[in-house]
């Protein structure tokens, strides 16, 4: 008799279980959508919050105070080698005329200060770093340089950010995975019942001569079809919520101090990330689940 | 072929079911395999099937040596048995016909092979005219010529019957072991397990009692140990 890979039959077979366990089937992609809506939100939460700290460490600048001997000219000739030092995103280079200018503005009624004369504070540049954990080296580097009389940074504050997003990644990471191994775990029971009805045509399948990976085929594409559709209703239905969050966090946040990336701008991430682990656990669970019928 | 050397199986929980057991039942034979409720029968056939590993000994099954076969090879191994069982266990949910290109579809058959084999199976077994009926539709003996073709359908060189007259009445289990009788003459081998005497008694054929783990009486003809069983 004809031994091959009949991927027409293994379909066919995952597609007729489906709907001949219709309230099963029902049960999984109810769970599966559950599961990666859970999932998402998290995730959706983590990379918000990851993203608003990075809105808040570009703010964090370093102060490079130009030696006070220096004429307006040679602290502008500075500018190329602040900008060769390592971690060094940009670099605004600000008169001490026109800081001075900028300390008063808001002070023009404060008389003290009308006389004071712009020598009083240093050419300075305004330097954006690209990584904010790399601030204390990249502090210690510029003071190296020729020049440069004292580098005001907010190590402190910096150190804080980093501490929170590591944090932050760290606890949603840890909550993604535990989701992950859940809902591996609650998809491979649900299908466990599903298979449970269906020991009998296992235990035959073994009698005959069937072989395990015959037996376990139709499982898995079954796996992943209910997978694969839990995972396209989670991805619209997250979006739905997603927008309705954003909608309530705008209404309620009257000085936009919380922004929210739009749904539409990660979708060619999230429904492939979603059809992924949708897939996976559907499959991962149906073989969890058929393991133990296997050993006849 | 099956041929028992000093099979011992002793389970996790310290029972020993078989004690030294050596038969060997050669191609083109009718056996009953008889003994009370306890006796080590139901092992047998586990081992047979390679459902269960002997503890000692060396067990050989239509060429496949089951001490040392591999679980890669066992599905190939029950392709050349057809097994039979008291409740008859067939899928409530499919046809007779369904029920049997079930069993032919699990070892890889083309749609060509069913079409031809089937409608073959069932005129041999008396069920042609019931192909697209379902098992709860059928009588008891009907259920388990359903279950006697299921076996055959794959041409296995033996068949195992497990008790297959336990839920049939006298008349129908009569017919059940005739049907039996005729595809041992056919050419497959046939082994029944059995605890029927009066079934036993009314065939001339070779008989294998065991008792407590050993085998007692291996003769033709409805006897052991001097008495009918």
């Amino acid at each position: 008799m004809a031994r091959k890979f009949d991927a027409g039959y293994y379909v066919s077979e995952g597609f007729r279980s489906i709907f001949t366990h219709g309230f099963m089937s029902f049960a999984a992609v109810c769970m599966i959508v559950a599961c990666l809506i859970i999932m998402g939100s998290f995730t959706l939460l983590a990379v918000n919050l990851d993203s608003m700290l990075g809105d808040l460490e570009d703010e964090n600048e370093l102060a490079v105070y130009v030696d006070e001997t220096y004429t307006e000219e040679q602290a502008r000739a500075m500018s190329p080698k602040i900008k060769a030092v390592p971690n060094v995103a940009s670099a605004n280079f600000v008169t001490r005329q026109a800081a001075l200018d900028q300390w008063r503005a808001g002070r023009e009624n404060n008389e003290l200060l009308a006389d004071l004369p712009g020598e009083v504070l240093r050419d300075r540049f305004y330097v954006h770093i690209v990584d904010i954990e790399q601030i204390a080296q990249t502090k210690a580097d510029l003071e190296a340089l020729e020049g440069v009389g004292y580098v005001g940074a907010a190590i402190e504050v910096a150190e804080g950010f980093v501490l929170v997003r590591n944090i932050a990644t760290g606890v949603a990471l840890a909550l993604v995975g535990m989701l992950l191994i859940i809902s591996l775990f609650i998809i491979a029971n649900t299908i466990k019942l599903a298979t449970f009805y269906r020991r009998e045509e296992i235990a035959i399948m073994k009698m005959c001569g069937a072989t395990d990976g015959f037996i376990q085929w139709p499982f898995v594409v079954e796996g992943m079809l209910l997978g694969l559709t839990g995972a396209v209703v989670a991805f619209f239905a997250q979006w739905g919520l997603y927008q309705l969050v954003s909608k309530l966090v705008i209404q309620s946040n009257g000085l936009s101090l919380v922004t929210m990336a739009s749904y539409e701008s990660m979708v060619g991430t999230i429904l492939p990330v979603f059809c992924g682990v949708g897939a996976a656990i559907g499959v991962g669970g149906s073989l969890l689940a058929i393991r133990k019928f296997l050993q006849v | 072929m099956i041929r028992l050397i000093d099979i011992y199986k002793e389970y996790d929980n310290g029972t020993k079911a078989l004690k030294g057991v050596n038969v060997r039942i050669d191609d083109g034979e009718f056996v009953f395999l008889v003994g009370p409720s306890g006796s080590g029968k139901s092992t047998l056939i586990k081992l047979i099937t390679a459902e269960i590993a002997p503890t000692e000994g060396r067990l050989m099954v239509n060429g496949y040596n089951l001490t040392n076969i591999t679980p890669r090879q066992v599905p190939y191994m029950r392709r050349t048995l057809g097994i039979i069982f008291q409740d008859f266990r067939l899928i409530e949910k499919k046809t007779v016909h369904e029920n049997l290109s079930f069993s032919m579809r699990a070892i890889g058959a083309s749609n060509r092979e069913l079409k031809r084999r089937i409608p073959y199976v069932l005129q041999l077994v008396g069920l042609e005219q019931k192909a697209n009926r379902y098992p709860g539709e059928l009588s008891g003996g009907e259920q388990q010529r359903v279950a006697i073709a299921r076996a055959l359908v794959n041409n296995p060189s033996m068949i195992i019957a497990d008790e297959p007259t336990g839920n049939l009445d006298p008349q129908r289990s009569l017919e059940i072991m005739m049907l039996l009788e005729r595809i041992n003459e056919l050419g497959t081998t046939v082994l029944v397990v059995t605890h029927e005497k009066n079934l036993v008694n009314r065939f001339d054929k070779r008989v294998v009692a065991i008792e407590n783990g050993r085998i007692i009486s291996d003769r033709t003809g409805g006897y052991y140990n001097g008495e009918k069983i």
